[in-house]
């Protein structure tokens, strides 16, 4: 039997090889065969996770929501010190310092990744505004939101902080972030699927000796994680619960 | 005047929905959320704290080990009328749906922050294990319309 695994399509391309790499060593660990199948759209892997596709996802905290409440997923790792901030970033030349100082009829250009959308969305309240006051459009990748900041086709962008942090100096120097969420408690989490439970205990063993060995580290650092971090069923309860909170 | 509290003080005793009562004392400095700050808490089914994240412990002035196993109406500001709470239980734990408000909270040097506060109960097999909390910026507009309408209360 071949297990599906996915990653959410918010990872960053530069690590692109690091998850192909990161399959191969499970594959090796588990004795088991593993497709690995990466999106760069969100709408088409929710679509394939609602048709139960997958065995094995890292899952952003929004849709790990889904996997554990509707799809009987457990969680059983995530990378160690991370957690999902979002920030919203303008052109380097608007006279904009603060979120106060943005006003209705903002331009936002946003991927579809649902909690960076959400915190956003959030962290804009401050200046009165909403959905209803502001126009969005939606980019595939967030070197897009950059082109369209620069090029004046949008007001402010969403990015994952993360992933903000990672476009090149040329690009960056053209930028500014305005604001940054400090939230500190939801992340990115690895999640078996039903087909794939019995393996659970050694998997999750695996992945916390990975630290251990130096071909460990050295895939470690090819996802750019210093670790992986046990996940109990219930830290992730806690995470979807406070997704539930923010979405209002 | 108490430990701690900072400036021109005035003394309240604060009585609790559950009959215990605190002499606190109030500035009025108000210390302004910063922008992108989430405060996070979680509480046991009783509402005594046993989680906090690093903005909410800031935002407070108190330390974590001061906040984990105190009641969560400690944050508690006396300009915060209790009918403003009035519909938090019902709607938490009857209608099972979410809470949220404009909440004044105080901070422990006297001084105060104003939040949008969201709450909702943690349910696990049909039973309610504690409460979650998550209070964000709001808009200076929001948060005079919530003062004029509590002072009016």
């Amino acid at each position: 039997m071949t297990y599906n695994f996915t990653v959410s399509p918010d990872f960053n391309p530069s690590y692109l090889s690091g998850w192909f790499i990161f399959n191969t060593w499970l594959q090796r660990q588990t004795g088991e065969a593993f497709h690995l199948d990466l999106y760069d759209d969100f709408d088409l892997q929710r679509q394939a996770i609602a048709e139960d596709k997958f065995d094995m996802i890292y899952a952003n905290p929004y849709d790990a929501a889904v996997l554990v409440r509707e799809k009987g997923f457990v969680p059983i790792a995530c990378p160690a010190g991370k957690s999902d901030e979002a920030m919203i970033v303008v052109a380097a030349d608007i006279e904009v310092d603060a979120v106060e100082g943005l006003s209705a009829g903002l331009r936002i250009s946003a991927t579809k990744d649902p909690d960076v959308n959400m915190m956003c969305m959030i962290m804009l309240e401050p200046a009165d505004l909403d959905r209803d006051n502001t126009t969005t459009q939606h980019r595939d990748s967030y070197v897009l939101l950059a082109k369209d900041l620069i090029r004046g086709e949008a007001d402010v962008g969403f990015f994952l902080e993360e992933t903000y942090n990672k476009l090149s100096r040329i690009v960056k120097s053209q930028l500014k972030p305005l604001v940054q969420s400090q939230i500190q408690v939801i992340n990115h989490v690895l999640l078996l699927g039903p087909a794939l439970q019995h393996r659970q205990v050694e998997i999750q063993q695996a992945l916390l000796a990975m630290v251990d060995t130096p071909a460990g580290q050295s895939l470690l650092e090819s996802l750019s994680f210093s670790a992986w971090d046990k996940v109990e069923p219930e830290d992730t309860e806690f995470m979807i619960d406070l997704m539930d909170t923010l979405e209002t | 005047m108490s430990a701690g509290v900072v400036g021109d003080n005035r003394e309240v005793v604060m009585q609790y929905f559950d009959g215990s009562r605190r002499t606190v004392f109030v500035t009025d400095i108000e210390t302004p959320m910063p922008d992108g700050r989430l405060i996070v808490s979680r509480t046991d089914p009783d509402g005594i704290i046993t989680h906090v994240n690093d903005s909410f412990v800031d935002m407070s002035g108190f330390s974590r080990e001061e906040l984990i196993g105190q009641p969560h109406y400690v944050l508690r500001h006396p300009d915060m009328p209790a009918i403003a709470f009035k519909g938090l239980w019902q709607t938490l734990l009857e209608e099972g749906s979410k809470w949220h408000g404009y909440v004044k909270n105080l901070r422990k040097d006297g001084g105060f922050y104003w939040v949008y506060a969201t709450v909702i109960a943690n349910v696990r097999n049909n039973q309610v294990m504690g409460f979650t909390s998550v209070r964000r910026k709001p808009s200076r507009r929001k948060v005079e319309e919530a003062e004029a309408l509590y002072k009016s209360l």
